[in-house]
């Protein structure tokens, strides 16, 4: 190894230059935060007297605790069903390989880099009409849909790789497919099928514009939806906003904390694949 | 041990339809195999409703909705290509196209670049520890809901905020500004925001990559004695070009599908001078209710991410 000294430690201030530049606006946040609600802080200097109870403010008029619940019950509802429907239909293409296959990977693939601003305005006429606009479905349907490209692409990677081997033993022994796929095939896909969870959970948890457009009422939307919504009513009280987009972000970063080797390795492995 | 977990589970579903089984084995006629094809269709027919309903149909009426002129309420009326017309002839209109691929430089290239620069150093002089910190730190703004980096950044840019701070610290004050309120920084400025976003997401897919580049390149580079720019330009980057497609794939769709960033902190102003597509569809379609020249803008927007995206996709795969 012939790297000098010199370079070890110009390479490293840079790299802490540039944490710093992620990390500062957090701090940044935090320290206004602190500050009397309606006062226009500085950057990052700290309070004289840290307003704490922002936060408890924040955390009613963002209505937090419905919050928690909505976001919570439309990850609950869109992640286990798409889960379970990609990872069937990727068995079925990838693994079964049925007449067809080909043209539905190519039908999934075609959505992958779909913008979502190409079908949002239909989407919001078409749940109007069929009478699940505004309601607890008016974002979890839409997203399921929209997670399939991605997760039958994804699965079907597994099931692609899996020897034909499995399959055909199974068949001889007389399994049916259901059978085949229950107990046999899905055991074995458990670590994709983690990543996929994990990933469709931060995501939907993030989900902006579907909420924003397709839900009325903050209470009733995702966690991001909400925060955009709460943005618009203390867009000019910066220390309650800070305040609140803090107690929006603490479930997120917990999150991140305990699952950070996964999270991480879920999304690059999906962008690789994607 | 795939081997053993194989033969228990062919032992208990023997035990469990070994009358089935042989039923089953002998019957190797098309009536069979026809059957199969009806299962396993059966098994990707959720998703395949779930997709086509609430995905491709959409999608189809976007393509639909934008030959017609429609306020929501009203009958549609047959209007051809005009909203198309409107969309190139209108500079408001078209501008957003045009803020669109200026943004596509500031997320992908900057992260791009500065990802692999990062991803480099930290290979060379930062495997250890250190590194993996660095590597979760920066991570860290691609898990945030993109609003909240909006709200973050929205403040962090406006005349009080931080960066103001910092460079009036630095002797600056000439250039401080309220940044995303100004006509020819605002847009700059969103994409900024973009590059603290995407940065990690690149750097970290690109160690992932040089990690896998075999060392022995590296340690005899070293022996002969290569600086950092002759391991960086003969090794790193033309080993990476896989990497290096996807993180364009992923970072060019970000910049041309823009929405959650630019309609938090500028809603598209001042003017017009950070309206994206994204955007620009919303405010069509849910405050002014034109719904046809909102979805001509929607089919162009798919179909200019596939332009871009398709030959990123073909150049990057090609070459791996």
């Amino acid at each position: 190894m012939k790297i000098s000294r010199g370079e070890v430690i110009l390479g490293r201030a840079f790299l802490l230059l540039m944490m710093l530049i992620t990390v500062l606006p957090f701090i940044s946040i935090f320290t206004t935060a602190l500050y009397p609600s309606g006062t226009i802080p500085d950057g990052l200097s700290w309070p004289d007297n840290p307003q704490w109870g922002n936060f408890i403010t924040a955390f009613k008029v963002a209505n937090m605790s419905t919050l928690l619940k909505s976001s919570l019950s439309i990850v609950l509802m869109v992640v286990p069903i798409a889960l379970l429907i990609s990872t069937m239909a990727a068995f079925a293409i990838g693994q079964l390989r049925i007449p067809g296959a080909n043209f539905l990977l190519f039908l999934f693939v075609f959505g992958l880099t779909l913008p979502m601003g190409g079908i949002i305005v239909p989407l919001y006429y078409m749940e109007r009409a069929i009478g699940i606009y505004n309601t607890r479905f008016a974002i979890a349907l839409p997203l399921i849909a929209l997670y399939m490209p991605f997760s039958v692409y994804w699965m079907r990677t597994h099931f692609v790789n899996m020897p034909y081997e499995i399959t055909e033993a199974a068949q001889v022994d007389g399994a049916n497919t259901w059978d085949l796929f229950w107990r046999i095939h899905l055991p074995l896909a458990q670590a994709p099928i983690t990543s996929l969870g994990i990933l469709m959970s931060v995501w939907t948890w993030n989900q902006f514009l579907l909420a924003l457009v397709l839900v009325e009422n903050p209470a009733h939307r995702t966690m991001a939806g909400a925060l955009g919504a709460f943005q618009g009513h203390y867009a000019n009280d910066v220390p309650l906003l800070c305040a609140g987009t803090i107690v929006v972000l603490v479930p997120t970063l917990v999150i991140f904390v305990i699952f950070q080797r996964q999270i991480i390795s879920a999304m690059l492995q999906g962008a690789i694949k994607g | 041990m795939p081997v053993s977990k194989k033969s228990i589970m062919k032992s208990k579903l023997k035990s469990d339809n070994s009358p089935v089984a042989s039923s089953l084995s002998r019957r190797n006629s098309s009536n069979g195999i026809r059957r199969e094809t009806i299962i396993g269709w059966l098994f990707v027919l959720p998703a395949l409703a779930f997709y086509l309903f609430f995905v491709i149909f959409p999608l189809i009426m976007s393509v639909r909705y934008s030959f017609f002129n429609w306020n929501g309420i009203n009958e549609m009326t047959f209007v051809g290509l005009k909203n198309y017309i409107t969309v190139f002839k209108v500079p408001n209109l078209f501008g957003t196209i045009i803020n669109a691929f200026q943004l596509v430089i500031y997320f992908s290239v900057f992260p791009v670049g500065i990802g692999l620069l990062i991803a480099s150093i930290i290979h060379r002089v930062a495997s250890g520890k250190f590194g993996e910190i660095a590597r979760t730190i920066l991570f860290l703004p691609q898990i945030i809901p993109l609003v909240a980096a909006g709200i973050i950044w929205g403040w962090l840019l406006s005349s009080s905020g931080l960066v103001n701070e910092i460079l009036r610290g630095l002797g600056l004050d000439a250039i401080t500004r309220a940044w995303l309120g100004d006509f020819t920084w605002a847009l700059p400025a969103v994409g900024f925001i973009g590059v603290w976003v995407l940065l990690g997401f690149c750097t970290l897919l690109l160690v992932t990559g040089i990690n896998k580049i075999d060392p022995s390149l590296y340690e005899s580079a070293r022996i002969d004695g290569a600086t950092w720019w002759n391991e960086f330009t003969s090794i790193t980057i033309p080993l990476l070009k896989n990497e290096i497609g996807v993180c364009l794939t992923v970072t060019v769709t970000n910049a041309l599908a823009a929405f959650d960033i630019v309609y938090v902190t500028t809603a598209g102003g001042p003017g017009n001078a950070t309206s994206v597509p994204g955007v620009q569809i919303y405010i069509l379609a849910f405050t002014q209710q034109r719904i046809g020249l909102a979805s001509a803008l929607a089919v162009l927007l798919m179909i200019m991410v596939l332009i871009v995206v398709i030959p990123i996709q073909l150049l990057s795969k090609e070459s791996a």
